[in-house]
């Protein structure tokens, strides 16, 4: 009895984390297939996608050839979401401007916040500021989550607002949601 | 004028890409999905003949491997077709590597090699001189890429590559001449014919 409670708990608290409700989120909405350029604050949500039969996930060697399989796999009736980092959806521009956005394909980005909020490399802060001014300039839906709280809600309903009205979105995962990455060595 | 192809990576016969295409196109008679790439590879894919399972790229460059991916994971019992420039190709070869990977066998990969950015101006691509594209798609996991000799060998490949048990990539190498056709860039309704052609969507 005891055991069983404590491993309740266990679910419960996985998930309740940002990653557990993420990958219950995905699983709710039937987003399948999920590739992605790993990150360090995304490794345990990748490792749990892994590990769940339901998920097709795996690593490609650059974001925008990730944008372009759920971009295939969407004509084909199955949904996608693509994990990266911040520097990653710096080279996305081509793609979101060419094939997502006019070909009205409903990509799910998710996007590991780095260069902000104790960012310790220069390069990832000035990439960071990249980021939502493209997102601003192509018009495209993005909300940068900051709070547990209001993540299920937020990552829920951009997902069915992306599929309804066939319009990208890009969810900005914050230190403040995920502790982001931090200067140890 | 080309002779940027006449190194010893590519010693097979120079084709044309509309009759490849056009070759490749009278084959299908299971619906199968095709993919092509940016340019002259949807040029002439477009004027080979419309077919709802045609999907035609405008822009995106190099993308057409992973987008014929997404589509043959999507639906693994569908043939999927993608031809893509060599150029192109050069843009995401990472993407050889994920499709070695993944390994579907639905998946059949065709490389238009003339070794120049035709459509910009001819100039020679980098890898023109010095790199055999099937020979980083074998060392890349894809062991089922091989350079057709000539139109007959391109057929018999194709044909061979609807049995096998993974993914096959076919190198060709094209002479210098322009797509035939143009495409209509009208981005959503190839995306909704594309669909319609898939059986994901219903007409309206």
């Amino acid at each position: 009895m005891a055991l069983a409670e404590d491993q309740s708990s266990l679910k419960s608290a996985s998930e309740k984390s940002w990653h557990g409700i993420v990958l219950q989120t995905l699983k709710r909405n039937e987003v399948r297939l999920v590739p992605y350029v790993p990150d360090r604050v995304l490794t345990p949500l990748i490792k749990n996608l892994h590990a769940d039969p339901f998920f097709t996930t795996f690593p490609t060697a650059r974001e925008e050839e990730a944008v372009g399989i759920v971009s295939g796999a969407w004509m084909g009736g199955m949904r996608g979401a693509v994990l990266m980092q911040t520097s990653g959806f710096a080279t996305l521009a081509n793609v979101l401007a060419s094939l997502a956005v006019p070909y009205q394909i409903p990509v799910i980005m998710l996007v590991s916040e780095r260069g902000t909020l104790g960012e310790f490399n220069y390069g990832q802060a000035l990439v960071c500021r990249t980021m939502r001014p493209v997102l601003d300039s192509l018009a495209m839906e993005h909300h940068t989550v900051t709070r547990l709280d209001e993540f299920e809600f937020i990552i829920d309903r951009s997902i069915k607002q992306a599929v309804t009205t066939q319009a990208p979105v890009a969810l900005i995962l914050s230190p403040l949601l995920t502790g982001g990455k931090v200067f140890d060595k | 004028m080309n002779t940027a192809t006449k190194t010893p990576a590519r010693n097979t016969k120079v084709m044309n890409r509309f009759d490849l295409t056009s070759r490749l196109v009278a084959k299908l008679k299971n619906e199968e999905a095709v993919v092509g790439g940016i340019g002259n590879t949807n040029f002439d894919l477009w004027a080979a003949g419309h077919r709802p399972q045609n999907f035609y790229m405008l822009g995106s460059m190099g993308l057409a491997f992973p987008i014929a991916l997404g589509v043959a994971l999507a639906q693994p019992k569908r043939r999927v077709f993608a031809l893509e420039g060599d150029g192109s190709l050069l843009m995401q070869l990472g993407s050889l590597s994920t499709i070695a990977t993944l390994a579907p066998k639905n998946l059949t990969m065709v490389v238009m090699d003339n070794g120049i950015y035709q459509i910009t101006g001819a100039q020679p691509t980098p890898a023109a001189a010095v790199s055999d594209l099937v020979a980083i798609a074998v060392a890349s996991g894809l062991r089922s890429s091989s350079w057709a000799a000539d139109e007959d060998d391109f057929e018999r490949l194709i044909d061979q590559s609807l049995a096998s048990d993974g993914p096959t990539l076919i190198g060709v190498r094209i002479d210098d001449k322009p797509g035939t056709g143009a495409t209509r860039r009208d981005p959503v309704h190839i995306r909704e014919r594309f669909m319609l052609g898939l059986g994901v969507r219903q007409p309206l």
